[in-house]
């Protein structure tokens, strides 16, 4: 039936509509919302943002249990017209051209090229109505989770309507957390109630709801309740949520300061090699990451389909990619400085400025794009408060993975116990057979596939640009001085401390001077301790 | 001065000839000749000139920590940056009501950021005296308390050279906040004129030329006295061997604390010459990349010979003048191919080369 | 254009600096234009794209035949995102190379480092770019955006259709967030928007970690009315911003972003599908359906070999500015400056999105003000649009102390900051 009505003209389609609502009186109750659906979706074909939003009234109105995926397709922009016929089709890129999928029925109809297709567009706010809508919509869908979203996206715009729904609605409720959820909206309402008592037991329902939604309706009842008894409740209840938030916000800083450590971790770890056990003060250790984050845009580009996996794929291109290119900066430049540290800086801050142009004139000179696959994206919802993105969980996790695996390889492998020997004496590690040339070789491979391995990461986070480097750099040699040069742990522990303490101080001193406040502290902290957290023992440290 | 200050510095000697004969000449090919006759120099080489020297001033402070004394200072454009700011606050007094908006008390930037008065850290700054003192003192006073708190306890090498880093990099950080009331990231510009005279005029910029080169001839001559003489030995036996000299009983840390501030002064002097021969200074120079660089021009030139410094200074940054006009796209490549190359070919720098050629000849 | 040229030209140069000799000046066949923009450094990134466009411009203009007859040749420097340098390049473009004028600069600062070295030399500077306003030079014309042109509109379109009540403004910390900001803070006020309805926060340059700023942002806009954020935060540090907005699930229906510096170009480099939504104000869009426009981006495609490429805001002003120019020097009859100064001041031009750019007296121009949303292929969809064409205003209305200055670059006053009250006109640099 309704497809039929679709193809018909816009004004045909209209008086249809009169006729047969004259004609079915004994269908009213149906009908009504059918009509309406189909009324609605008349105007949403105008494909004009003032009479889409009165479409999306109707069909939303309609309460027919079609209109959800209708509406929820319009919400992500999936919605297309045809052009040929007028039709309305959910439309999902393929090789083909578009899928399409009648946005009432569900049902697979065949494909169109993108130039058959034209699409609904809306605005940010056709999409709030249509997120209350889509939310009323699946207050009674048949998946709990589904309901209690639905549920806790409602707690933000209460309206009359909306509240009588969910008062009809939470007596049914199977479900223990979405009936606690309606609860909580229908408490909220009570908020404003006429009698103190049911303010009150209101508010004890609330008391330790965490959505903002509650903390700002409390807040609101406090500056207008005359009544004693409910004022002292709602202190009450505020004092416990408000402690609550700041254990929770408390934990969100932390995290935040540990996942901005794992990244100046990442970052530095590589240095740590180069620079902390080989004494070369690598300034092209920034562009050897930035080499990293290019290799990981250009595996994406040869899989455009597989953006995970691709992702997965680029940690050991890129640690062969920047691993190869240390050895060629070892071999061509650096074994020739050993023993002239300070010469090394010369030498790297000049082939930086070359890997840096390299990149400009070879890839170009804007930032490229590097996808995030969808497990990047998103968080992971503690509650209303907590959420930790899951972005910065994996970093942190990479980053652990990649310490381990490092601190395995120098203390496990004998290439490790080899580098560590001509790290500390090279005269006696040659002498016991080590052949030093190659340990050399090696050792700034391996920092620098590391450094690869960290632009992998960072590609994810940040821009990937022939600057990427640069802003990295100062910070890693901070990381590596403050946690002792030479010590794999001290990076660690160093990187970690500077983030955690960076984010505690951001909230009140501001991100700049957060920043020029831990510089001072690592400046000072140099005086107390000159050779960094953990400084190396023994002999070799001297010199 | 003992008369030794100049005896078997050949490279020296040769260098303050050069300067004195480029001091006479400039002025008179750019204000006697005609603009039309071959023999003329532009006002834009006279500029650039005086921005080479104060660099060159610049570079032999950095050599003198670094070729004398073993300090790497990857900090040095800091104080360099703050001479040029003591010098810029002059310059913007000077403006007076001369602003965009005609406050006579206020620069413009801190009028449309609605600041009501002056800081009190601006004051005095209209008064050249006082401005050139506090070239002078300012970074004289951070060099000594940052020297005495790491030379105390000690701090050596590349950890030292980290920390000068972090300092110059805090203060650029500093800097670029608008709340600091030095201009943020726009910093101090648009300067009308220094001690009365228009700083556009063609005059006014062979005078800063000509002190920019008697600073450099001043900064060498005072930096070679100090390195020939007692002290200078001193400085460098702290730089081949710190401990040993301190058993011997200096007071290495004193020795290096004179040397480091009045290398600091010296980078002060060169900013504040610096800012009124380009027209502005801001947070940029801070940067720690600068200060990289600045260590790059020692080291191209030749450590410990003071005239290297110089060398690498002017030789640089003509490159970079040139290539970045004639090959915008690639200058990059032949300014690092250029570090390379240098560092590996070259380990004492050109002024070694020139050395060599000399002993051989 | 000949490469060989630009490098005699240029050898010849060095040979003056090496020997203290002037360059013999190139014989007058060709007029010479100066292109300002950064190829390496921070920025790069936005600014190589800029001198791109001017080379086509330039070509195309010598495809019609050039210019009073002559040919266009475009010199093209690299002040290498080093403010000091630009001022330097600035000056060896006017002195050394006599180039007729000069299309550059995007900072601020670069633009205020190189404006004493136009005004001494008597140069002509087009620049490109959306900036903070408070400065009218009688040597420089602004093809970008005044704050009235981007900033409050934009402002409006929130407040009306949004029904925005609360209001974070969010900026790197540099003076053209700083005073956008004092203006929005100024005429939000004057909205009767209260003081702790609005949160000001500000950033480093390249700022890349964004968690603690956007959880705040999150806190702000929690408390039960709608939310906005008004973001001048500069180009680069936009990447990770918007990603961690889309991480901590802030959508553009909770806690809309309009941002003033984020245009195609940036967007280029980002996954936009948990951006839709967000919004930027600005005077030109790429998706603007018009014929000059795509006759624009044809060319533009055809001259960078890329169909990818996209094209922006500062694109267009640089087309706007360099037509103005050509004009102007037709009706002139000569590249001289001062001719070409008075011959431009009215002269009109079509824009690309289908209005007219007037070059007013106090050196701006008139500008449509377009806000788009952000949409899942980086592209902007028009949801708002000025019904004519805004004049740009020099000096704001809601700063204390500019709101009696005003720019008229035409006799009697000829001015760039002239103040009404006391009648005066002061520090001008010429």
């Amino acid at each position: 039936m309704p497809t039929r009505l679709l193809r018909s003209p816009l004004s045909a389609l209209r008086l249809w509509l009169l006729v047969a609502l004259a004609l079915c009186a004994f269908a009213q109750a149906a009908l009504a919302g059918s009509a309406e659906l189909e009324q609605g979706i008349a105007l949403i074909k105008t494909n004009k943002y003032d009479q889409v939003e009165e479409g999306v009234t109707l069909v939303a109105s309609s309460r027919d249990p079609r209109a959800v995926g209708l509406l929820a397709a319009l919400q992500d922009s999936d919605l297309y017209l045809r052009k040929a016929d007028g039709r309305l089709f959910i439309a999902t890129r393929s090789d083909a051209g578009y899928d399409l999928i009648d946005p009432l029925t569900q049902a697979p109809a065949g494909t169109a090229g993108k130039r058959d297709l034209k699409r609904i567009r809306i605005n940010n706010r056709l999409r709030s109505q249509l997120r209350t809508a889509v939310a009323t919509l699946n207050l009674t869908h048949p998946e709990a989770s589904v309901r209690l979203a639905a549920v806790n996206e409602m707690l933000d715009r209460l309206d009359a309507d909306s509240l009588a729904l969910l008062r009809d609605l939470a007596g049914d409720e199977k479900n223990a957390e979405v009936r606690a959820g309606m609860t909580a909206a229908i408490a909220l309402a009570d908020l404003n109630a006429d009698e103190p008592a049911r303010r009150i037991e209101a508010l004890d329902q609330l008391e330790g709801n965490l959505h903002p939604a509650v903390q700002g309706g409390i807040q609101r009842l406090l500056d207008r309740e005359q009544d004693e008894a409910v004022r002292a409740t709602a202190e009450r209840v505020l004092e416990g949520l408000q402690f609550k938030r700041d254990l929770y916000g408390f934990a969100e800083t932390l995290f935040f300061g540990l996942s901005l450590g794992s990244v100046l971790v990442l970052a530095a770890i590589g240095l740590a090699i180069t620079f902390g056990v080989m004494g070369v003060i690598n300034m092209a250790h920034g562009e050897l990451i930035m080499l990293g984050a290019y290799t990981t845009y250009i595996v994406q580009q040869l899989m455009p389909e597989h953006i995970g996996l691709a992702l997965f794929l680029a940690i050991p291109a890129a640690f062969v990619v920047s691993g190869a290119v240390g050895i060629l900066i070892e071999r061509g430049v650096i074994r020739f400085l050993y023993g002239r540290p300070l010469e090394t800086l010369l030498a790297t801050f000049g082939i930086s400025l070359i890997l840096q142009q390299l990149v400009r004139t070879l890839i170009s000179p804007q930032n490229v794009p590097v996808a995030n696959p969808d497990w990047m994206s998103g968080s992971w919802q503690i509650n209303s408060v907590l959420s930790l993105t899951m972005n910065r969980m994996y970093i942190i996790a990479f980053c652990l993975i990649v310490f381990t695996a490092l601190y395995l390889v120098m203390r496990r492998t004998s290439l490790g116990l080899q580098v560590r020997a001509v790290s500390q004496n090279r005269a006696m590690a040659r002498a016991m057979g080590v052949r030093s040339a190659r340990v050399d070789a090696l050792t700034f491979g391996l920092g620098s596939g590391i450094a690869g391995v960290a632009g992998v990461a960072l590609s994810q986070l940040t821009n990937v640009g022939p600057n990427l480097g640069q802003s990295y750099i100062i910070d890693s040699f901070m990381v590596v001085v403050f946690g002792g040069v030479g010590n794999l742990w001290g990076t660690l522990v160093a990187g970690m401390s500077l983030g955690v303490v960076n984010k505690i101080l951001e909230p009140w001193a501001g991100a700049v001077l957060a920043k020029i406040l831990v510089l001072i502290f690592i400046i000072l902290f140099i005086q107390k301790r000159p050779r960094g957290l953990f400084p190396q023992k023994g002999r070799a440290a001297e010199g | 001065m003992r008369l030794g200050t100049l005896h078997l510095d050949r490279g020296g000697q040769i260098f303050l000839a050069l300067l004195a004969l480029t001091t006479l000449l400039v002025p008179i090919l750019n204000l006697a000749v005609p603009a039309d006759s071959p023999l003329h120099v532009s006002t834009f080489t006279v500029t650039l000139l005086g921005k080479y020297l104060t660099y060159a001033l610049l570079a032999i402070a950095v050599d003198l920590v670094w070729g004398y004394l073993g300090i790497l200072s990857l900090g040095h454009g800091a104080f360099f940056a703050l001479g040029g700011y003591a010098m810029g606050m002059y310059l913007m007094r000077q403006i007076g009501d001369r602003g965009v908006y005609g406050n006579p008390e206020l620069p413009d930037f801190m009028v449309f950021l609605n600041w009501q008065e002056l800081p009190w850290f601006w004051h005095g700054f209209d008064m050249f005296w006082f401005a050139a003192l506090m070239v002078m003192l300012v970074p004289g006073a951070l060099a000594f308390v940052f020297g005495w708190l790491a030379f105390r306890s000690r701090v050596t090498g590349v950890y030292l050279s980290i920390i000068t880093q972090a300092l110059t990099y805090a203060l650029m950080l500093a800097f670029f906040r608008n709340e600091m009331g030095f201009g943020g990231n726009n910093g101090l510009t648009d300067f009308k004129d220094l001690l009365g005279f228009d700083l556009q005029s063609d005059a006014t910029r062979i005078g800063l030329f000509i002190a920019s080169a008697l600073a450099v001839a001043g900064g060498y001559l005072a930096c070679r006295t100090i390195v020939t003489s007692k002290l200078g030995r001193v400085t460098v036996a702290i730089r081949d061997a710190e401990s040993r000299t301190r058993f011997i009983g200096y007071r290495v840390e004193r020795f290096k604390l004179w040397v480091f501030t009045f290398s600091a002064v010296l980078a002060g002097i060169a900013g504040a010459l610096y800012v009124p021969q380009v027209g502005i200074i801001n947070p940029g120079e801070f940067s720690p990349i600068n200060s990289i660089e600045i260590v790059v021009w020692v080291a191209i030139g030749g450590r410990a010979t003071l005239y290297g410094a110089v060398l690498g200074a002017l030789l640089v940054n003509y490159g970079k003048t040139y290539l970045t006009g004639v090959m915008p796209d690639a200058w990059l490549f032949a300014l690092g191919g250029l570090f390379v190359l240098v560092t590996l070919l070259l380990p004492q720098g050109i002024a070694g080369l020139l050395r060599r050629k000399e002993a051989t000849a | 254009m000949t490469k060989t040229k630009r490098f005699a030209s240029a050898s010849a140069l060095a040979a003056a600096l090496s020997f203290g000799i002037t360059a013999l000046a190139n014989a007058a066949d060709t007029i010479k234009v100066g292109i300002l923009h950064s190829l390496s450094g921070t920025m790069a990134i936005s600014e190589t794209t800029l001198k791109d466009t001017m080379l086509m411009l330039i070509d195309e203009q010598n495809k019609k035949g050039g210019l009073l007859g002559k040919q266009l040749e475009a010199v093209v420097v690299d002040p290498a995102s080093n403010w000091p340098l630009f001022a330097e390049k600035a000056r060896e473009l006017i002195e050394k190379d006599k180039v007729a004028a000069v299309f550059g600069c995007w900072t601020s600062v670069s633009r205020k480092s190189v404006l004493p070295v136009f005004e001494e030399l008597n140069g002509l500077l087009f620049y490109p770019v959306q900036y903070e306003g408070e400065e009218s030079s009688k040597n420089v014309f602004y093809t970008g955006a005044a704050p009235n042109q981007q900033a409050i509109p934009a402002v409006d379109y929130l407040m009306d259709d949004l029904e925005v009540k609360r209001w974070v403004l969010a900026g790197t910390d540099y003076v053209y967030p700083r005073t956008t900001n004092k203006i929005l803070e100024a005429y939000l006020k004057s909205k009767g928007v209260a003081e702790e309805d609005i949160m000001i926060n500000y950033t480093p340059f390249g700022h890349s970690d964004w968690q603690s700023i956007v959880s705040e942002i999150k806190k702000f806009g929690s408390a039960g009315k709608k939310t906005a954020v008004v973001s001048t935060i500069n180009g680069d540090a936009n990447v990770p911003f918007y990603k961690e907005l889309g991480n901590q699930g802030l959508s553009s229906e909770d806690i809309p972003v309009v941002a003033f510096s984020v245009g195609e170009e940036e967007l280029s480099g980002i996954d936009t599908k948990p951006l839709v939504g967000h919004l930027a104000a600005w005077n030109y869009f790429m998706s603007v359906d018009t014929p000059e426009n795509e006759a624009f981006i044809d060319t533009w495609h055809g001259f960078i070999k890329n169909d990818d490429r996209v094209t922006n805001d500062p694109m267009e002003a640089h087309y706007i500015g360099f037509n103005l120019w050509t004009q102007a020097v037709e009706k002139a009859g000569s590249t001289d400056t001062d001719k070409v100064v008075e011959a431009i001041i009215g002269l009109e031009t079509p824009n690309l999105t289908g209005g007219k750019a007037v070059m007013l007296k106090n050196h701006h121009i008139t500008k449509p003000v377009l806000i788009g949303e952000i949409q899942d292929d980086g592209q902007f969809a028009v949801v708002w649009e000025t019904d004519a064409e805004v004049p740009g205003d020099a000096w704001s209305d809601f700063l204390p102390g500019s709101k009696d200055i005003v720019a008229d670059w035409t006799p009697p006053i000829s001015c760039g900051n002239y103040n009404s009250v006391t009648k005066k006109c002061s520090g001008q640099n010429y």
